[in-house]
């Protein structure tokens, strides 16, 4: 598995991520960071600490796992968590966080989750890593790094709250 | 899952796994014959995505597209209502079309065998069968024979297996743990496929199991499935944390299995003298319809330890958790 | 000249006490001598390796004719018959109309003669159709040519009636078989004990066998009639009738292929092929049973070879027919369960599929089962270290309803002579 970026490198991706978004928060409007499981969980954490110090945010998580289209191939089902979306959606600003963004499947997925609790005025996107590759047309608002990878090839972002250290990996494409 | 009160923060991501290579757990079957052959594991793993699904049915939008454009038949060959609404509105919550069968006034009144009607209806484009029977084994009989996911709704006096699993969801809930409680369940164990079920179940997660009623209702043999047997519940109240009473069937009775329901309240009955007996935090459950004055007194049913309501509430939860974990099994 | 002259096999025959390598010799329809050197023949068939017999006999086959011809017919069991070894079979009359008159009778005799190959004897109901009310004629019945009588499927419950049919059958010197269960205690579908409890399927009890059994033994003390008990399932049984051999009492006993191979253990996925009457039991009647017959208190093997369509056999296993099939690899069962795990020798085992089953229909006086001299000439040829596959689609029967597919059997027959005739080769 090579590193591609190191954990300051992603430390610095984080910052960036972080100044870009609370630029861009609207001052008046209910704000709420809502995490896709489980990187993209942490990654909100993260942020959401961070803005706490200057001002009130939501925050929720989000398991997009029924709302994905390959349901129907049945490889097996891991275990589901829980969504927490313990506060009004209708009308706030959110912003949705995941770890990266490649096809933008799951962004999709998410979005029609986001839908069953309400109303957002708007929802803007927030990624670690764009490694390029879309199939859908989604674009991300905010994006800590960019990476150009080969399509066969899987990116693996490692956060410490998960994965005990900090990182972003290439696993190489299956023989 | 406890709703927070005011606090708008979820809990903390989960801690990493102990081993670097520990892979989590993934559900692989594409039935749900029975717990005789789960393993711990897979029960729990059940239990686990039925906590997630409890959330669903908090929504404004109580409804999640898991299994939009799959088809569940609820083949419904001896009548239930209860389950049946319960498995109905378990797949209409994951966005599946249902269709229902009853045998009431259908083909297999004129004659058709299970096989066939199930084999008819699956030519209509069928993922999901859930199907309760009046005979044991119906569903293995039809999982060997049928392409689409089996769920056992109810086969005899063999098992019911989603009722045992939201038996075992809400003593987890409303006692944080199912290891080392003991459990007793009180009634017609000899047909009874809740009893069963739960026996199976409760011990694979490491509960403890009395088994109790007239010997004419409690074959002996029972024992290998690793439970005791009591013909006393005034012998074994004291010392339990579960009492899960049985319905009786009133056919029974008449095939003189026992003398009389008057004579069988007055032995098993759970009244609120015996209750005064129990623990104090005593879980009292029953898996419906009950009749009142005969497994219960309405004073228990209706009391502080009764959770039966909260059963029918976390059915729905588990039957979805079911439904969801077949569709994607790929064994 | 002799018509047939088969060399070389090891010969047993225990009617005569004989277990050499010789030849044998038919001529006419009859074994015309047993020894070294047959003379001339017009065929002879090598038989180094093998084992020749007298014909097997099989106390208890169904038929299904007339009324299940979708199942088997008295010409396909008769098949099924010379496939596995047989030359003589005995028809129950379990049918549908059940063989209960003359006539009844005489057309069991009628398919069999067109058949033309087993030896197909008809077994008389012992009461009119099969209520356990009214004795049947069975001296009628005898007359046309039935060889034994049953309401087999069922026992006779009633006392009065059971006593009365024995007087009759001593009167007329026919063996009475009787399936023992108590029908009131007839409440489920296989063994009851620790599988049917896990499985929710309702239980058969030992005991409900046993105290018919019990029962009848007192009545034959009184009666002195020869009586004979059908598939033997359970230690119980085998000890009561290992006591009434010893007190010197008629009785013979049969034991059929799977309750001497299979215990209830093999009904835990709901296989229909594993339903049966009376039920697999546990791994110590299977004991009992084996170690019965080494000790010749089960006298007797006999397949119950009962015939079901696939269409039945797809119900649940509460709802599906009783039976299954063995007819065609039974002796390779029989091997399976008794050579092979040392439980008997060959000449035990060929007492019990032929020799027995001859005196338990006759008495002594009969001219099947033996290999005398002025005999019918039926002979059976195994080979006893075939190991072959059983495959239940290459079955001659009508019906597949079988267990045994893919087993690994080490015995077959190769070669039936009935009358002296070869009615099959393998």
């Amino acid at each position: 598995m090579k590193q591609l970026l190191t954990a300051e490198q992603v430390e610095k991706a984080i910052n960036r991520l972080y100044k870009a978004v609370a630029a861009q928060l609207p001052p008046e409007a209910p704000v709420a960071i809502v995490g896709v499981r489980t990187r993209g969980e942490t990654l909100a954490a993260r942020l959401v600490e961070r803005l706490r110090k200057t001002r009130e945010v939501s925050h929720g998580i989000l398991d997009i796992t029924f709302y994905r289209d390959d349901l129907s191939r049945r490889r097996g089902a891991p275990l589901v968590r829980a969504t927490e979306i313990d506060f009004d959606l209708d009308d706030a600003y959110v912003l949705l966080v995941d770890d990266v963004l490649q096809t933008g499947r799951s962004v999709r997925a998410a979005l029609d989750a986001l839908h069953d609790f309400g109303r957002a005025r708007v929802i803007r996107l927030a990624v670690l890593i764009d490694r390029g590759g879309r199939e859908l047309p989604i674009a991300a608002d905010f994006v800590g790094h960019r990476l150009l990878v080969g399509s066969g090839e899987r990116i693996q972002v490692k956060l410490k709250e998960n994965d005990g250290e900090e990182g972003v990996f290439l696993i190489p494409a299956k023989g | 899952m406890a709703k927070k009160a005011s606090s708008s923060s979820p809990r903390k991501a989960e801690p990493p796994p102990a081993g670097a290579d520990a892979k989590p757990f993934v559900w692989r079957r594409k039935d749900l014959l029975g717990l005789d052959e789960l393993s711990a594991e897979e029960i729990v793993h059940i239990l686990d995505t039925a906590e997630s699904f409890k959330e669903v049915s908090t929504r404004s939008i109580k409804k999640v597209p898991a299994l939009r454009g799959k088809v569940v038949a609820l083949m419904f060959f001896e009548d239930s209502t209860r389950t049946r609404m319960s498995f109905e509105l378990a797949a209409s919550r994951l966005s599946a079309d249902t269709i229902l069968f009853t045998a009431k006034g259908s083909s297999v009144a004129k004659g058709e065998t299970t096989l066939d009607t199930v084999r008819n209806i699956e030519a209509m484009g069928v993922d999901i069968f859930v199907v309760r029977h009046g005979q044991s084994g119906s569903p293995h009989m039809l999982a060997r024979q049928v392409r689409a996911s089996i769920v056992n709704a109810g086969d005899g006096q063999h098992e019911h297996p989603t009722q045992a699993l939201l038996d075992i969801f809400t003593i987890r809930q409303k006692l944080s743990r199912v290891a080392g409680l003991k459990v007793a369940i009180v009634g017609d164990i000899a047909h009874s496929r809740v009893a069963r079920s739960n026996i199976l179940g409760l011990r694979k997660l490491g509960a403890e199991v009395v088994v109790v009623g007239p010997p004419t209702l409690v074959p002996s043999a029972i024992t290998a499935m690793g439970c005791s047997v009591s013909h006393s519940l005034d012998d074994v109240l004291a010392e339990v944390d579960v009492v899960n009473m049985l319905r009786i069937q009133f056919e029974r009775f008449s095939s003189s299995l026992f003398p009389s329901v008057r004579e069988y309240h007055n032995l098993y009955g759970l009244t609120a003298a015996r209750l005064a007996r129990a623990k104090k935090d005593l879980l009292v459950m029953h898996p419906g319809p009950i009749n009142r004055g005969v497994e219960l007194t309405s004073e228990v049913a209706d009391g502080p330890n009764s959770c039966i309501l909260q059963q029918v509430t976390n059915g729905l939860a588990v039957r979805m958790a079911v439904l969801y974990l077949v569709s994607q099994g790929s064994e | 000249m002799n018509d047939l002259l088969i060399q070389n096999g090891r010969v047993i025959d225990p009617a005569n006490g004989r277990d050499e390598v010789a030849d044998v010799a038919i001529a006419r329809g009859k074994i015309a001598r047993v020894g070294k050197g047959g003379g001339a023949a017009k065929e002879t068939i090598d038989a180094r390796g093998r084992i020749v017999c007298p014909g097997l006999i099989d106390l208890h086959v169904h038929c299904r004719e007339p009324g299940h011809e979708e199942e088997e017919t008295i010409a396909s069991a008769a098949a099924a018959a010379v496939a596995g070894g047989f030359t003589t079979i005995v028809a129950m009359p379990n049918t549908h109309p059940p063989i209960d008159d003359e006539t009844a009778v005489q057309y069991v005799l009628q398919r069999a003669a067109r058949a033309n190959l087993a030896r197909v004897l008809p077994a008389g109901c012992i009461t009119k159709a099969r209520e356990g009310k009214e004795l049947a004629e069975m001296g009628l019945m005898t007359e046309a040519g039935a060889v034994a009588f049953t309401d087999d499927g069922d026992g006779v419950a009633s006392t009065s009636v059971m006593q009365r049919a024995l007087q009759y059958t001593k009167m007329l010197g026919v063996c009475l078989m009787q399936h023992c269960q108590d029908g009131d205690l007839m409440t489920g579908v296989m063994n009851s004990g620790a599988v049917a409890v896990r499985l929710g399927l309702g239980g058969i009890a030992g005991s409900g066998e046993q105290i018919m059994l019990r029962r009848d033994l007192e009545l034959v003390e009184r009666t002195g009639a020869r009586y004979h008990v059908m598939h033997v399932s359970t230690a119980g049984s085998v000890e009561l009738i290992r006591q009434a051999k010893s007190a010197g009492l008629p009785v013979t006993a049969e034991a059929a292929p799977h309750h001497l191979l299979l215990t209830d253990a093999a009904c835990m996925g709901y296989d229909p092929n594993y339903k049966m009457n009376p039920p697999l039991r546990t791994a110590a009647d299977v004991e009992a049973l084996r170690r019965g017959v080494a000790d010749g208190t089960i006298d007797c093997l006999a397949t119950d070879h009962a015939p079901h369509s696939k269409e039945e056999k797809e119900l649940e296993f509460g709802l599906a027919p009783f039976g299954i099939l063995s007819l065609e690899c039974a002796p390779g069962l029989y091997a399976k369960a008794l050579i092979e795990t040392g439980a008997c020798d060959w000449p035990r085992l060929i007492a019990a599929m032929s020799t027995n089953p001859a005196r338990a229909l006759r008495g002594a006086d009969t001219t099947l089962g033996t290999l005398a001299v002025g005999a019918e000439a039926d002979v059976t040829i195994l080979d006893p270290s075939a190991g072959w596959t059983v495959r239940v689609d290459r079955f001659v029967s009508r019906s597949r309803n079988c267990p045994y597919d893919g087993w690994k059997l080490p015995a077959r027959a190769v070669a039936t002579i009935v009358g002296g005739a070869i009615k099959y080769r393998l």
